[in-house]
């Protein structure tokens, strides 16, 4: 062998070579039925225990779901709602009680749902300038505020539809007849109050119009305080969303009886959605959600069966 | 040997693996186009029967050392009816330049024997001829055309003033032109003979001027040369005057060696289902020894030639139906049915009977056109790609560049006549044989490659695309966007173009495993692999995939969870994950670098996004943080990547397992140990499995094109191919008969 060949073998074992000529080494895996099997086997064995825990997490939640816009109508105004709650004059507290049902350990996150609230629509996902939450008074930036930017040729802050339609139910919780109180600090995210709420941004102008839309802000705490706003502006991507209201840090015993006083101030009755409260506690999982656990039994349980079919397709196909 | 191919042209090496017709030329292609001068016949004696060269020949080297006047006057024409150059070395050795090879050969053979063509000067030529030398003055050249198909010369001898014409060309060309009383009997027997052994034959006539008669000519030349109308036809027409009355000398023989591997390369073509076509400018009886030579056609018993011939319409005509007739019975016989056709005939069939000729192209598999223009090359490419089939044309030469261009595919050979055609070409090569690698691997694996990446394209596009509309729904139809414009933009650029690009180096079968079983290249003729029912196989899954994607999200991020920046990237990741396995599964050769584009592709997304939630500017601000500590987002994300894939797995395995397309079963035999296909190693074990291997392959009817398996990528070849089939005939086309009939010969060859 002379010097050249010799070079030409080293080339052509250079990765480079062999990559440019297309003739690295490769791994050619094979659909065999061993392989298949193994792995349906395997997804069941593993997706039906952890669906049988995650159900089991789901479980340990205790939730309990109140809808009131409706009972919180007095009789006479029950064909016209949307008057009522437009009406200024009507008083609009309401109470109604519950009883809980199992054992409740603290904290206990109170949420308000929403159903059939299009918080996703694309013209109210705009509506807000994230620039104007956390820099303040800003006549730049506040244009896709639209149409709820300016009041009075002054600015709104904070502008935008979102805010606009700031949630303001409010409710106060009584357990043998001793208020519970409710701890409505570190609702919202740290991140958000401290990275996209300004500290010295307050409310100027704000639901001074002829439409009014929600709740009022007090002027005189900053944005980065007002943590039921920053929660609210938290836009949801479903038509049913739950919002954290506040945190019971008191634990619930079985048939305890409670009161709930709520002011019936926010209108879901124009557009048909409904309110509902909602007391949970929690696991390692979140929320009480049954969706994930079933799916894993489901998709454990399907490949358990399609990796037994093929089995058996493979043991009959091999006797012909 | 290092094999190069330099692509000319990268849009279409997809194209090369539905490659349905090769048309090729003969001299240069497959053939070595080095010229040997091998035998002669001089005034009726034959030179070079016994040895096969005429240069040993005894007879002939006495017959030169005697000075016979014949012999000598065929030297003379050998060594000086030409437009050679002589180049003298400084050691005094000389060497000829030479455009055409066949003058080369004929010039050192005549060197050979004593006659050597030692100077130009010039007008003035010398040759040394048994140690004197003879000058001669070259009045005029008239120079070959394909018209003509022939060359002379004027010259005047220096000594004795006399005025010689001397002309070389084609037998047809030549032989009808001697004068009146010569019998040309023997020389149109010797160029039958030269022809049958594969030579390419030359005759040289010579005829004596008058000072007058060449004066009068020359001023008509000039006139002719000068002219600025029509001026190749007034200089046809001046020679034609000068070149008749031959005094025929005697035919040349000349072996043109084919190349190394040309019968296995055609063969494993041939397999694949490929037609060939050899289109050349060469006597009829040479290219059919050509032909038959490497495989092209088959001899006797098995193959069947048939001529189209004649040289008025009718004849045309009539031959040309009795072709069809006996094409269309023999069709369905295992028959290797080949027509013959030549130049004159070609042009009144393409005239008048195209329709018919049309038929006839798609009947037969192989056809050898001789005595061809470089015009009519390319028109009968032109003919094949109006019926809708795949081309390629290869050549070497400047007569093949039309042809080139016109085909789909050009592929020119840069041989010894240039680089004219290489530089038309898509592809060059450097010799035939390489034409089977290029089209079996090349073409092959761009073909799978393209279909993969298009239709994955589509795919992953199309997922993004359906969970947007899933998502209007229930964002009250307001077009508001599931995903943030960081994540829309990064998608198709950065999360899911990588892992798709390194399938450029996917190879579903090894090289090995291909050359030895070319059929398997009707998957790609046929579209099998990228067709509409596999596009709607994609489609499909795209669909599915959304709809697993998307309905998981919803529920398992629903209530206090439905953030929309965190479900946004709940579903985002559901995407890349599945994308990610998607391609693991639909990769069948993994090395380094596709694990490390899907697995590093995927990594990297997390890394984008955690750099992306860590500015506070950002939309997404904290939440691919807060995402990847919860638990429930890997329970999601495993959930999403089981249900979507687990019934494309069930479905793939179902598939490869019970209804296995050839590729697979090549797949499977390969992995069951890679070197059992090789033909060396077949044991009695392996046997049935490449029984298995054959088999199915005859009931697959790779040019029954049903709707189903129409390839997207041609312009609806089922309506341009009715079009041109309304009449009767073309029925025939439709039943398939020959399709299947050609295919089960196929696999008989195996």
């Amino acid at each position: 062998m002379t010097d050249t060949d010799r070079g030409t073998q080293r080339d052509r074992d250079s990765a480079f070579y062999l990559f440019t000529q297309q003739n690295l080494p490769a791994c050619k895996p094979v659909l065999t039925p061993e392989w298949v099997f193994m792995t349906f086997l395997f997804i069941g064995f593993i997706f039906i225990p952890v669906g049988l825990v995650t159900l089991r997490a789901s479980h340990s939640v205790v939730e309990i779901v109140e809808r009131y816009d409706i009972g919180c109508v007095p009789e006479p105004f029950r064909i016209n709602k949307v008057s009522y709650i437009q009406d200024d004059s009507i008083p609009k507290n309401c109470s109604f009680s519950f009883k809980v049902p199992k054992y409740m350990k603290a904290p206990i996150y109170i949420y308000y749902q929403l159903d059939n609230y299009y918080q996703n629509h694309r013209r109210y996902v705009k509506s807000r300038s994230d620039k104007q939450l956390l820099h303040g008074q800003n006549q730049h930036g506040i244009s896709s505020c639209q149409p709820v930017e300016v009041n009075n040729d002054r600015p709104i802050i904070p502008c935008g539809l979102i805010a606009w339609s700031l949630f303001n139910d409010t409710f106060t919780f009584i357990r043998n007849r001793a208020e519970l109180k409710v701890n409505r600090k570190n609702i919202a995210w740290k991140s958000d109050r401290e990275h996209k709420f300004g500290k010295n941004v307050y409310p100027f102008n704000f639901q001074n119009g002829t439409l009014i839309g929600g709740g009022k802000l007090n002027p005189r705490i900053p944005l980065s305080d007002q943590e039921d706003l920053i929660v609210w502006m938290r836009t949801s991507a479903l038509p049913s969303f739950r919002k954290l209201y506040g945190r019971i840090e008191k634990d619930l015993d079985v048939d305890d009886v409670v009161v709930v006083h709520l002011m019936n101030n926010y209108n879901t009755y124009s557009f048909g959605g409904k309110k509902k409260l909602v007391l949970s506690t929690t696991s390692w999982l979140g929320g009480k959600n049954d969706f994930l656990g079933l799916a894993y039994v489901f998709i454990g349980s399907s490949s358990v069966t399609i990796a037994v079919v093929f089995t058996l397709l493979h043991l009959l196909s091999q006797r012909h | 040997m290092k094999l190069v191919f330099l692509p000319m042209q990268q849009t279409i090496s997809e194209d090369l693996g539905q490659v349905e017709y090769i048309m090729t030329d003969k001299t240069g292609t497959l053939t070595e186009n080095r010229m040997i001068f091998r035998r002669c016949c001089i005034s009726g004696v034959f030179y070079g029967n016994e040895s096969g060269d005429a240069l040993k020949d005894m007879k002939l080297l006495n017959a030169v050392a005697g000075g016979s006047p014949d012999v000598v006057q065929f030297l003379t024409v050998m060594a000086i009816c030409n437009t050679v150059v002589p180049i003298k070395s400084k050691t005094g050795a000389i060497s000829y330049k030479a455009q055409s090879q066949d003058e080369d050969a004929l010039v050192n053979a005549a060197a050979q024997l004593h006659m050597v063509y030692a100077n130009k000067n010039a007008n003035i030529l010398e040759i040394r001829f048994n140690g004197s030398v003879i000058k001669y003055e070259v009045l005029e050249i008239l120079e070959f055309t394909s018209d003509r198909k022939r060359m002379s010369v004027v010259v005047k001898d220096c000594q004795t003033g006399k005025i010689v014409l001397l002309s070389k060309g084609a037998d047809e060309a030549i032989l009808p032109y001697a004068f009146v009383g010569q019998q040309t009997r023997t020389f149109i027997e010797a160029v039958e003979q030269y022809a049958q052994l594969g030579l390419r034959t030359l005759c040289l006539a010579c005829r004596e001027l008058r000072e007058d008669e060449y004066q009068e000519w020359s001023l008509m030349f000039k006139e002719a040369s000068s002219t600025l109308v029509d001026r190749e036809w007034r200089i046809a027409e001046a020679c034609q005057r000068l070149e008749h009355d031959f005094e025929v000398l005697g035919v040349t023989a000349i072996e043109d060696r084919l190349q190394d591997g040309v019968p296995e390369t055609i063969e494993t073509l041939r397999k694949a289902g490929i037609n060939f076509w050899m289109l050349t400018g060469d006597k009829q009886n040479t290219a059919i020894q050509i032909a038959l030579s490497c495989n092209f056609i088959s001899p006797e018993p098995k193959g069947q030639l048939l001529l189209i011939d004649g040289k008025t319409e009718d004849e045309v005509c009539r031959s040309l139906e009795r072709v069809l007739l006996t094409m269309r019975i023999t069709s369905s016989e295992p028959k290797d049915v080949a027509f013959v056709v030549d130049g004159w005939a070609l042009e009144i069939a393409l005239k008048h009977y195209r329709k018919a000729f049309t038929e006839l192209a798609i009947l037969s598999r192989t056809a050898i056109c001789c005595r061809v223009t470089p015009s009519q090359k390319a028109q009968l490419v032109e003919l094949l790609k109006s019926c809708d089939y795949r081309t390629l044309a290869i050549g070497d030469g400047g007569n093949d560049v039309r042809m080139i261009q016109q085909a789909d595919i050009g592929v020119g050979i840069s041989g010894r006549e240039g680089l004219q055609a290489a530089r038309a070409a898509d592809y060059s090569i450097g010799k035939f044989r390489f034409l089977k690698r290029l089209i079996l691997v090349h073409g092959r694996y761009s073909y799978n490659r393209t279909a993969f990446l298009s239709q994955y394209s589509f795919y992953k596009s199309l997922v993004i695309c359906f969970i947007q509309i899933f998502f209007s729904f229930i964002s009250g139809v307001s077009g508001t966007s599931l995903f943030n414009s960081v994540s829309l933009m990064a998608y198709n650029v950065f999360y899911t173009s990588v892992p798709v690009l390194v399938s450029v180096l996917d190879k579903d079968l090894s090289e090995g495993t291909i050359m030895q079983h070319p059929q398997i290249l009707f998957y790609c003729q046929a579209g099998r692999l990228l067709n509409p029912s596999t596009f709607a196989g994609w489609f499909g899954r795209s669909l599915f995939h959304a709809i697993v994607v998307f309905v998981i999200s919803i529920h398992a991020y629903a209530y206090e969870k439905s953030e929309m920046e965190e479900l946004s990237m709940v579903a985002l990741s559901g995407c890349i994950w599945l994308q990610a396995f998607v391609v693991a599964l639909e990769t069948n050769s993994f090395t380094i670098l596709q694990h490390l584009a899907i697995w590093g592709n995927l990594v990297a997304f997390y890394v984008i996004n955690w750099i992306f939630s860590a500015i506070p500017a950002s939309g997404m601000y904290t939440i691919m943080f807060r995402l990847c500590r919860q638990p429930s987002y890997w329970i999601t994300m495993s959930l999403i990547v089981a249900a979507g894939m687990g019934p494309v797995l069930a479905l793939k395995y179902f598939r490869y397992t019970y209804r296995p397309s050839k590729i697979n079963t090549l797949q499977q035999a390969e992995r069951m140990g890679g070197p059992i296909l090789t033909l060396g190693n077949i044991e009695p074990h392996p046997r049935p499995m490449e029984k298995e291997v054959v088999s199915p392959l005859q009931i697959s009817q790779p040019k029954n094109r049903n709707p189903v398996y129409e390839p997207l990528l041609s312009d609806s070849p089922n309506s341009s191919r009715r079009s041109l089939g309304s009449g009767a005939p073309f029925d025939f086309f439709q039943s398939q008969s020959r399709l299947s009939s050609s295919y089960s010969r196929n696999c008989k060859d195996n």
